[in-house]
């Protein structure tokens, strides 16, 4: 085997063991940076034995192995400096061994669920959303500071600084990496659902920049909700989550045009839709409603989004379902932008003056005072009603408060289309 | 990336043999480890060819074969579609694969295209964006 053949498919190996080893080994020294440290020293153990004495028949426990010795002579080294800098005459060699044997027990005890106890606690709620999000990506997805830099636009000693603060603030926080139980699960797991949907959204509605769409993020979070649900099984907003995300990126590519501009849902080329993501979306709501799941929040957006992938053609939709959905998610999930959102559905459902009505109500909402959708779908709908002239404003207020370049040229776009002399429809 | 993971017959596999208890609990475990990774993303086995199918194009003319087709170890015994990062993590996970048959076998590992594979190569799909893109140009 050439030595860069063998050298990737090590690196493959490392990939696939990664979070899981530094999941086992953060709940041993009860600190992920170690934990992270210690599994890059067996990684880099693993890169100078294997492709002498080839690679291991059980990698993952090679690597396990490898990093646990690290870590009790690391230990022990600790043990010699506290003795050497004891009172003289007091016998300390006598210390038992209780530390090392507590590092035995936690990599004994393997239990299954030590990845989930890791994803618990990059998600833990003494974090900001940002670290949270930038840590699950590091710890959990692999990704390496670079990268989570260039998917979020920012430096990289900025995001490599937040992963620091982050881990100093989950050590001082003294976690167990344990898996929470009982209602601490519940609001812990919430959590935990927050920040991938929040890497997803990241990805799916890129919020500044050139780029509407970071499909890498998009497909991390997928791959995220996919892991959570295969250690998760019995938890209905864990498949309503994965629903939304598995129904909402079938639509990736038939989500911008050639010219990389935004297609509306009702006017994507359907045919492009990604069958085996939609199919897998369907299956996950479903399992979400036979565990009694249908009104969570998670499960009722990807109901939502469900309407729309059932719809071989846009005419098939049924606008009154999702107006009806519409009215249960804000009972559960109240917000401003939901209710915008059922605006656009109540104008689709029972015309564009139902809509309006609607908007009527939220206009004044101070969380949509600079909310660039807002005027956008108030301008859709006073074109649909046959007035251009007010359209065009808001089309126009709309393309202002974008911050999205592409974005800003699509609502630029449909303000100029308005000052034709009819009032034609365009998309 | 998407990869499709195709293993091959076996004259077992063609002859209807049924996978023995161990294998099928081996085989689910496989699955389990797949599935916690994020990795598996559909999957199922194929009954022997003897009960498919196979149309010959010629032309405008169409033959209908009816199986067991000859080249056992060409055949499909069954299927998965994984999301993976790259080939090397594809070929790992199918090494931890236990023996899918009683004898020797193969797991073929096939990438699907993707938007971004395509570079300066022109699918029908990238012309026909040309080609609406030239049309709404051309209409300004």
């Amino acid at each position: 085997m050439a030595a860069t053949e063998s050298h990737r498919a090590i690196e493959a190996i490392f990939r696939i063991e990664r979070a899981r080893l530094i999941a086992r080994l953060a709940r041993m020294v009860r600190d992920v940076g170690l934990a992270e440290e210690l599994a890059q020293d067996a990684f880099v153990t693993a890169l100078s034995e294997w492709p002498r004495a080839g690679v291991p028949a059980n990698p993952g426990a090679w690597l396990t192995a490898s990093a646990k010795r690290r870590a009790i002579d690391l230990l022990r080294r600790d043990r010699m400096l506290a003795r050497k800098h004891a009172e003289i005459g007091r016998d300390l060699t006598d210390v038992d061994d209780t530390g090392i044997a507590a590092i035995e027990a936690a990599m004994d005890d393997d239990v299954g669920d030590e990845l989930l106890g890791l994803i618990f606690a990059a998600c833990h709620p003494v974090l900001s959303p940002e670290a949270r999000a930038a840590l699950t990506l590091r710890l959990i997805g692999g990704l390496t500071t670079e990268e989570i830099a260039r998917a979020y636009l920012s430096s990289e000693p900025t995001v490599a600084q937040r992963i620091v603060r982050a881990k100093k603030t989950l050590g001082k926080a003294g976690l167990s990496f344990e898996v929470p139980r009982g209602q601490e699960r519940r609001e812990r797991l919430a959590s935990v659902l927050e920040v991938i949907y929040l890497i997803f959204n990241e990805g799916y509605s890129a919020t500044s920049g050139q780029d509407l769409i970071r499909p890498a993020l998009c497909a991390e979070a997928q791959r995220l909700g996919r892991i959570l649900a295969g250690l998760i099984p019995d938890e209905p907003e864990v498949f309503g989550l994965l629903a939304l995300m598995e129904i909402q990126a079938s639509r990736l590519t038939a989500r911008l045009d050639p010219d990389g501009m935004p297609v509306p849902l009702t006017h994507q080329n359907r045919s492009r839709w990604d069958r085996l993501l939609i199919r897998r979306g369907l299956a996950a709501l479903e399992r979400a409603e036979a565990q009694g799941g249908a009104d969570g929040p998670y499960a009722l957006q990807a109901a939502l989004a469900a309407c729309h992938a059932r719809a071989n053609r846009v005419e098939e939709t049924d606008w009154r379902r999702i107006a009806g959905l519409y009215d249960q998610l804000r009972a559960v999930m109240p917000s401003p932008v939901v209710d915008l959102n059922r605006a656009v559905a109540y104008s689709m459902a029972f015309g564009p003056e139902a809509g309006l009505a609607l908007l009527d109500e939220i206009d004044q909402e101070a969380d949509l005072r600079n909310y660039a959708p807002l005027p956008a779908a108030k301008g859709d709908f006073l074109l649909r009603a046959g007035r251009p002239a007010e359209a065009r404003v808001q089309f126009e207020r709309a393309a202002a408060l974008s911050l999205n370049e592409r974005e800003r040229a699509f609502l630029l776009g449909r303000a100029g289309a308005c000052s034709g002399s009819d009032a034609k429809q365009e998309r | 990336m998407r990869v499709m993971v195709l293993v091959k017959a076996t004259e077992d596999s063609e002859a209807g043999v049924m996978p023995t208890t161990e294998l099928f609990e081996a085989m689910g475990r496989f699955n389990d480890e797949l599935i916690k990774a994020g990795v598996l993303l559909t999957g199922d086995g194929l009954k022997p060819s003897s009960q498919g199918k196979r149309v010959a194009f010629d032309g405008p003319g169409r033959t209908v074969i009816d199986g067991p087709f000859a080249e056992t170890r060409e055949l499909v015994a069954g299927f998965w579609v994984w999301e993976v990062k790259d080939m090397a993590e594809a070929v790992e996970w199918v090494k931890r694969c236990p023996n899918p048959m009683f004898g020797p076998s193969e797991i073929e590992i096939r990438p699907f295209y993707e938007m971004s594979d395509f570079g300066d190569v022109v699918t029908p799909e990238i012309a026909e964006q040309e080609r609406q893109r030239r049309e709404r140009t051309s209409g300004q």
